[in-house]
């Protein structure tokens, strides 16, 4: 209780402060607000779900993989295949997000992802374009060198080394969480343990005050669920709210912990600290843009990843029951089995980038300028890779080949974290269940970038000792 | 038969056989030898099949390239003689070669 009270003195403390970097944010809505206005989109949905037909009741051309219900609709799966089968370098002319090229073969999206020179991030990953105020500057969107010097500042903080001093305190907070599952009776799996042992773990790197940590949660879920920017449901002005309201709770969260070090307190291993006690970086909040890009970042990259691969294993284990009895039967299979959970469920269906030269991608011409997207979803399924690729195969010889968390430069860099974080609940759970029963058909997120899981009936049975 | 010596960060000692043109980091996963991954299947990309050659190899395997220091640059465990494993192709000379782990792959 007493950082929770902290960190709202320091709020009314920092106005001065805080002021500024809200004004940036609002004077970027209102920006917003008029350019939505002039595009005519302003109070519209842009996206209304209607049946996604099968897809050979489609022309090549006519196939839009940007279509943000193809997942929750079950259709992707037979869209990518003929697509990755008939035309795996495929042509949108006119997408809602305007004309894209999708690359759909694990092999192409490699050597599109490696290579940043042809291939820009910038100046977004996401297909469309996110409100005015997603400038903030994130390195998963700026190429090299810049990009370099970012992520250099933040990585250390989920770097294996400071990962090993995190593992106890991670592990604890999962069992708790289970420790607490009701038994014999169907909840959702997708907040009570995904959500939750995310929000708890977000919390554990940034240090942030651990009573408010859904909130840090619900901004991440914010960010990622725009209309324009990946056929999300939510509103600009709910984004823009939550946004003032994320800037505010972290600048004060900088400040309390400036404040506490400035007291004496032994310094943490959470992100804030190590950022604090970098040269680089350790006035990193007085260039708010940067500040609050590199926090979301790791707050928004951390967040719905790490939920939906919590919930798709379990999908995946109900899907296929054999792989659950092949588990119960050797847990050393863990570990891969996190990589093959990861292959499968996908969370991030893709990363965008944007062509800086005329080139070839596997035949086809591609123009400077020309939007091009990396379909991991596609890559994970690419039979040229992977056996039996629809299937969860927990011994898969080759699951850590899976493209989930990209190639290059930009390789996820909380990839360590996630494997550790899905290790450890799978360690957890194996001890005290038996049976882990998907009891309902799940829900799934409107999204084309985020394949999530936001509601998934799942019901324990305890294990009986033997 | 000539062989490689793979080093673990606690000084454990894992030998494999060398099978000339074959990358080192295929000889490394083929073997199962803890401690490299490879994820990226051998395109330079992943920078988890990274090892540190012996001070006495350097000369004989040679340094790290452009390409490779994509992936190592960034890498705190980074030492001069970092390589990645997978753009290293066999040469005949190699018998006897050794390469240190590092603790952690990225
Ligand atoms: C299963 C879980 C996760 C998946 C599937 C995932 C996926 C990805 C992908 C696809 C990228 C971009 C790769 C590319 O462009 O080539 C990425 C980058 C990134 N991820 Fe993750 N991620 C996961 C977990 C996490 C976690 C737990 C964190 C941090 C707490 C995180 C932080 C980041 C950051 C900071 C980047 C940007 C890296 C850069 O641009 O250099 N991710 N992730
Ligand atoms: S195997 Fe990925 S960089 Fe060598």
């Amino acid at each position: 209780m007493t950082t929770l009270t902290t960190v709202t003195d320091a709020v009314t403390e920092r106005v001065q402060f805080v002021v500024p970097m809200q004004m940036q944010i609002r004077g970027a809505h209102l920006y917003d607000k008029t350019r939505r206005f002039v595009t005519r989109t302003n109070g519209q949905k842009i996206f209304v779900e209607e049946p996604i037909p099968p897809v050979e009741e489609v022309a090549l051309a006519d196939i839009d993989l940007s279509n943000p219900f193809l997942y929750r609709q079950g259709r992707w799966q037979e869209y990518f295949e003929r697509v990755r089968n008939e035309a795996p370098v495929h042509f949108q002319a006119k997408s809602p997000f305007g004309p894209f090229w999708s690359v759909t073969r694990h092999a192409d999206i490699v050597a599109v992802d490696k290579d940043h020179e042809t291939f820009s991030a910038e100046p977004f990953i996401i297909i469309g374009e996110p409100p005015r105020f997603m400038d903030v500057a994130m390195f998963i969107a700026m190429d090299p060198p810049k990009h370099d010097r970012q992520r250099a500042a933040v990585q250390g903080v989920v770097a294996p080394k400071n990962l090993r001093e995190m593992e106890g305190l991670i592990r604890s907070r999962v069992q708790e969480v289970l420790d607490d599952l009701p038994i014999g009776e169907p909840f959702n799996w997708v907040d009570r343990v995904s959500i939750e042992l995310t929000a708890r773990m977000l919390a554990t790197l940034l240090d942030f005050p651990y009573e408010e940590r859904r909130k840090l949660v619900e901004w991440s879920d914010l960010a990622s669920s725009m209309e324009q920017a990946n056929g999300g449901p939510s509103d600009n002005d709910e984004v823009f709210r939550g946004f003032v309201d994320a800037a505010r709770g972290l600048s004060a969260l900088w400040r309390d912990k400036e404040a506490r070090l400035a007291a004496g307190e032994e310094p943490g291993f959470d992100l804030i600290t190590m950022l604090q006690s970098n040269e680089d970086t350790k006035d990193l909040i007085d260039r708010p843009m940067e500040f609050l890009g590199n926090l979301t970042l790791l707050i928004v990259g951390g967040n719905d990843t790490t939920r939906n691969s919590m919930s798709g294993g379990v999908l995946a284990l109900n899907r296929f029951p054999d792989q659950f009895e092949k588990l119960k039967a050797n847990p050393d299979l863990i570990p891969n089995m996190v990589s093959e959970i990861i292959r499968w469920q996908t969370p991030l269906a893709y990363m965008r980038r944007v062509a800086k030269k005329d080139t070839m991608l596997n035949g086809q011409f591609i123009r400077k300028g020309d939007k091009l997207v990396m379909w991991y979803a596609s890559g994970n399924r690419d039979e040229r890779v992977f056996d039996r690729p629809d299937d969860l195969i927990i011994d898969r010889r080759n699951a850590r080949n899976h493209i989930s968390f990209g190639f290059g430069v930009h390789r996820c860099m909380g990839n360590r974290l996630a494997e550790m974080q899905l290790r450890i609940l799978w360690e957890e759970l194996l001890p005290r269940f038996d049976k882990i029963e998907v009891v309902d058909e799940p829900e799934y997120v409107q999204s084309n970038f985020v394949r999530g899981i936001s509601r998934l009936m799942v019901q324990l049975t305890p294990k009986t000792d033997a | 038969m000539s062989d490689v010596t793979f080093i673990s960060h606690d000084g454990e000692k894992r030998e494999a056989p060398l099978e000339e043109g074959a990358s080192l980091m295929q000889i490394a996963v083929d073997n199962m030898v803890p401690g490299v991954d490879g994820d990226c299947g051998g395109e330079a990309a992943c920078g988890t099949c990274h090892v540190i050659v012996d001070d006495q190899w350097v000369a004989e395997v040679g340094r790290s390239g452009p390409v490779e220091e994509e992936m190592l640059a960034m890498n705190p465990e980074r030492e001069p003689a970092s390589r990645l494993a997978c753009q290293m192709r066999v040469s005949e000379n190699w018998d006897g070669l050794v390469v240190r782990l590092p603790e952690f792959q990225m």
